[in-house]
């Protein structure tokens, strides 16, 4: 039972980093209609930007808080620099559908390179903030750390100030709003442009939390978030890509899921089963668990 | 505009068959040439363009002519790869045979997978083959057979001795690849000019009005994915036969670099996947000179060849939607319509 | 003069939605524009509020020249755009469709005035406030998003045929209200219509449309009883 306990608890925190990546996905997504496949490249550059600011002034607060400031400022600058182009000049052709997938692609190829030509391909060792050493209740020592605390702890507060502002602010109504019905949002007095530009800044803040809490106590290299984004993808798929709880609840689930997996059945198993998962959903359900029906074919 | 193009290759396909044969032996002919005049680096990018040029006909295949994206060209690869490793390992059948077994056992995946991407669009089917092409090499290590991450050996043998004493492994390669990649070709070529190939591109141009006129959207785009991945597993076999049978074969970059291929082809035209093949391999060596200059760090030769694929990526998605090929054909046409 | 619409040209790819259209609304007052089916009136609304670009001529308001000028920018000039089929978000709840209206304007106070006077006009909103907009039915989502409409303040209403797909008590309600935004609160209205004789029985003036052109502008009341109007484009 205690161990259950704490394979659960392991899963919670791995799931909350998914769930921020996530999250990521499905801002970017309400926002532009487009998936990201560059926010794990974006959010690999905060991470070296927080390795390198760790390295030199020993705070990790201060790295968490520039990174997290550098992943708006890249999200920003991709959507108003990079999208906005691109919808405005691939209207039509047989390349027009398949565009910004190949646009983020390119631009996550982009990202590598210049990541690897400034840090090296190398990994790079990211020592974790806080202990490692698994809790100890009377003499047994638990896997679950200080490090997943603080995991758990961060993951959350993103979750809830992210839920204030989109629930309780002007703002948030403004990106909803302009999320669901552009058209509406509009003639309505928002002004959409900004609240997509809006929705990649937030996307790439909450890409770069990711990024730093799964580096934590690992190694990092230019390749290193390949998994998380694909977890992630997993995750907003299983929440239905529109809504902000799937994504949330999505990451928990998938984290809490191979966490079972991983312990139980080891590491090799757990990309089939993520893969499965997926198919899966797709099949069954394939407006996820929170979507709407028949979103998926426009 | 569209009206007249379609006239216009109707006339063109007076006679199309016969042409389109002169055309592929034309160019056997001539790589023919080519391979004995070379040195062994130029014969081994020699096959490997013409891989790359058959893996990125697997994808215009599927995206430019049905619409759906796949990032997991890479991971149908490496299926046909162990297939036609396995099949050599354990059978040794003649070379054809397992060639055909590749393609068989991929078209096989190809067929389940696209069962459930056929109802998948845009972002969830490239999602989810990105899933596939990163997790899939991971089963190499969970069944021994498969040799883990050293991999398996696809050994096809040196040249039969009547092609002389002089004919290297490397030409034997370029022969094989060159030859299958010219079949194969010329097949999605053929494919395409059929009912089926219109029916695959009315389905991308707009899914509703195919169905109205009866065209069952959903089976045909099954059958788009399953064929194309039966020919990015035999590309895959082949990539497995000039390098190694193993998951660093088969990495996303791989799936990427044939995406690349791909949009620099234009997506839309098949002659242009040769030249998609020739630029995939021309980039590392162009990268190889511009690292020079900047002296030989390991992370500037490690890193170059992917910025200059990446950048002409976005600049092609940007700045001419069609692919350079279409843009330029579409230029000419326009110079065509001035002048008269 | 208030809104002035000059030889205006409005084109869908090859086709010509709007072939040169002219008129006046003068402040105040309600002008209803009559037309079946792709006659182009929808486009025109679109023009006018700045979704759809205008191929020639020009759009003023005030004695400003607008055309071209974004949607979002002319909600700031007192332009409301309550477009084709009950314009609501079904998402939000009926408080956040009807704040959404007020967000430019950032004024928490302003805007609790505002929603407060919109209830006043239709209690049955006040009763829903907190419910998601897809629970209403048709007459409601119609009111909410005039509503909405309303909550921006405007000097300009701009109405897609709001009595679409409702009940005729539910017409005669929408209506009226309409009327009544005109002649008690000075709000200058734009109601495009296919149902005739409803929309010019509130109307200052009628214009009748076309195939994408005018073919007669006047008096309401006198359209209304212009026999060859009735059998030609009035229906009835």
């Amino acid at each position: 039972m205690q161990q259950v306990i704490n394979v659960f608890l392991i899963g919670i925190s791995i799931g909350s980093i998914y769930a921020l990546m996530s999250l990521a996905l499905v801002l970017v997504w309400r926002s532009t209609r487009v998936v990201n496949f560059a926010q794990a490249g974006q959010a690999i550059v905060t991470t070296y930007v927080a390795w390198e600011v760790v390295n030199r002034s020993g705070s990790f607060l201060m790295a968490f808080i520039l990174a997290v400031a550098i992943g708006g400022l890249i999200g920003g600058l991709v959507e108003s620099g990079m999208m906005r182009t691109l919808f405005k000049h691939a209207s039509d052709g047989p390349v027009a559908a398949v565009a910004p997938v190949i646009a983020t692609l390119g631009l996550l190829g982009v990202i590598r390179a210049l990541v690897g030509l400034i840090w090296t391909n190398e990994g790079k060792r990211f020592e974790s903030p806080v202990s490692t050493a698994g809790f100890v209740i009377g003499d047994t020592t638990l896997p679950f750390s200080r490090l997943n605390l603080l995991i758990i702890c961060t993951a959350a507060i993103v979750m809830i100030v992210f839920s204030i502002l989109f629930q309780r602010t002007n703002l948030g109504l403004a990106l909803r709003a302009a999320a669901y019905n552009p058209e509406i949002a509009r003639l309505s007095g928002v002004k959409v442009s900004m609240t997509r530009t809006i929705g990649w800044v937030f996307a790439g803040a909450a890409g770069a939390v990711a990024g730093i809490l799964v580096s934590s106590n690992d190694t990092l290299n230019p390749y290193s978030l390949d998994v998380l984004f694909v977890f992630g993808f997993v995750a907003a798929v299983v929440g239905g890509l529109e809504s902000l709880v799937g994504a949330v609840v999505g990451g928990l689930v998938l984290g809490v899921g191979l966490s079972f997996i991983t312990f139980y059945l080891g590491t090799s198993l757990v990309f089939p089963t993520a893969f499965i998962v997926l198919v899966i959903v797709l099949l069954v359900r394939p407006s996820g668990i929170f979507g709407v029906k028949g979103a998926r074919s426009a | 505009m569209l009206k007249r193009k379609r006239e216009e290759s109707s006339k063109r396909e007076h006679n199309p068959y016969r042409r389109r044969v002169l055309f592929f032996l034309l160019l056997g002919w001539g790589l023919l040439l080519l391979g004995d005049r070379v040195s062994e680096l130029r014969v081994y990018q020699g096959a490997l363009i013409a891989i790359y040029a058959l893996a990125i006909g697997s994808l215009i295949l599927l995206t430019g002519y049905s619409g759906q994206l796949s990032l997991g060209q890479g991971a149908f690869m490496a299926i046909g790869a162990y297939a036609a490793a396995l099949t050599q390992i354990y059978l040794q059948p003649p070379l054809i045979v397992t060639f055909i077994a590749a393609v068989v056992v991929a078209a096989l995946f190809g067929a389940i997978i696209g069962g459930g991407a056929a109802r998948l669009s845009g972002p969830y089917l490239a999602g989810t083959t990105l899933a596939l092409a990163l997790g899939l090499p991971t089963l190499a290590n969970l069944f021994s057979f498969l040799g883990g991450e050293t991999g398996l050996y696809f050994d096809v043998g040196i040249a039969p001795e009547r092609f002389g004493a002089e004919f290297t492994l490397y030409k034997w390669f370029f022969w094989i690849a060159a030859l299958a990649t010219l079949i194969m070709l010329f097949f999605i070529q053929n494919i395409l000019k059929s009912r089926y190939g219109r029916a695959w591109k009315a389905g991308r141009a707009n899914a509703a009005a195919a169905q109205l006129v009866g065209l069952h959207v959903g089976r045909r785009k099954v059958l788009a994915f399953t064929i194309s991945a039966g020919v990015a597993g035999l590309a895959g076999a082949l990539l497995g036969m000039v390098s190694l049978v193993a998951p660093s074969t088969f990495t996303l970059s791989l799936s990427f670099a044939i995406i690349t291929g791909a949009v620099l082809a234009g997506l839309t035209s098949l002659t242009g996947s040769i030249l998609g093949g020739l630029v995939l391999v021309i980039i590392p060596e162009i990268a190889e000179m511009v690292s020079g200059n900047f002296g030989e760090s390991e992370a500037v030769t490690a890193n170059i060849p992917g910025l200059i694929t990446s950048l002409l990526l976005i600049l092609t998605v940007l700045f001419t939607p069609n692919g350079p090929a279409e843009q330029w054909h579409h230029h000419k046409e326009k110079k065509k319509q001035r002048a008269l | 003069m208030t809104l002035k619409v000059e030889r205006l040209v409005v084109e869908h790819g090859a086709i010509r939605a709007i072939d040169g259209i002219s008129f006046e609304v003068a402040e105040g007052s309600l002008a209803a524009v009559i037309g079946s089916n792709g006659a182009g009136k929808t486009t025109l609304l679109r023009t006018l509020s700045g979704l759809k670009d205008a191929k020639l001529g020009k759009v003023s308001w005030m004695g400003r020249d607008i055309t071209g000028m974004k949607p979002e920018d002319l909600v700031r000039r007192g332009l409301a755009h309550v477009s084709e089929g009950k314009s609501v978000i079904p998402e939000l709840t009926v408080k956040e469709n009807l704040a959404l209206g007020g967000l430019w304007r950032n004024n928490k106070t302003e805007l609790a005035q505002s929603i407060e006077e919109v209830v006043e006009i239709f209690p049955r909103l006040g009763e829903r406030m907190s419910q998601r907009a897809d629970t209403l039915s048709g007459g409601e989502r119609q009111m909410l998003a005039i509503g909405r409409a309303h909550v921006s303040k405007p000097s300009l209403l701009l109405l897609d045929e709001p009595s679409l797909g409702l009940a005729p008590l539910v017409v005669e309600q929408i209506f009226q209200t309409i009327a009544m935004l005109c002649r008690d609160r000075g709000i200058t209205v734009l109601l495009v219509e296919q149902n005739a004789l409803g929309a010019l029985a509130i109307a200052d003036k009628g214009i009748i449309i076309n195939l994408g052109k005018v073919v007669a502008q006047g008096d309401a009341k006198e359209l209304i009883d212009d026999p060859a109007l009735r059998s030609a484009y009035l229906g009835y």
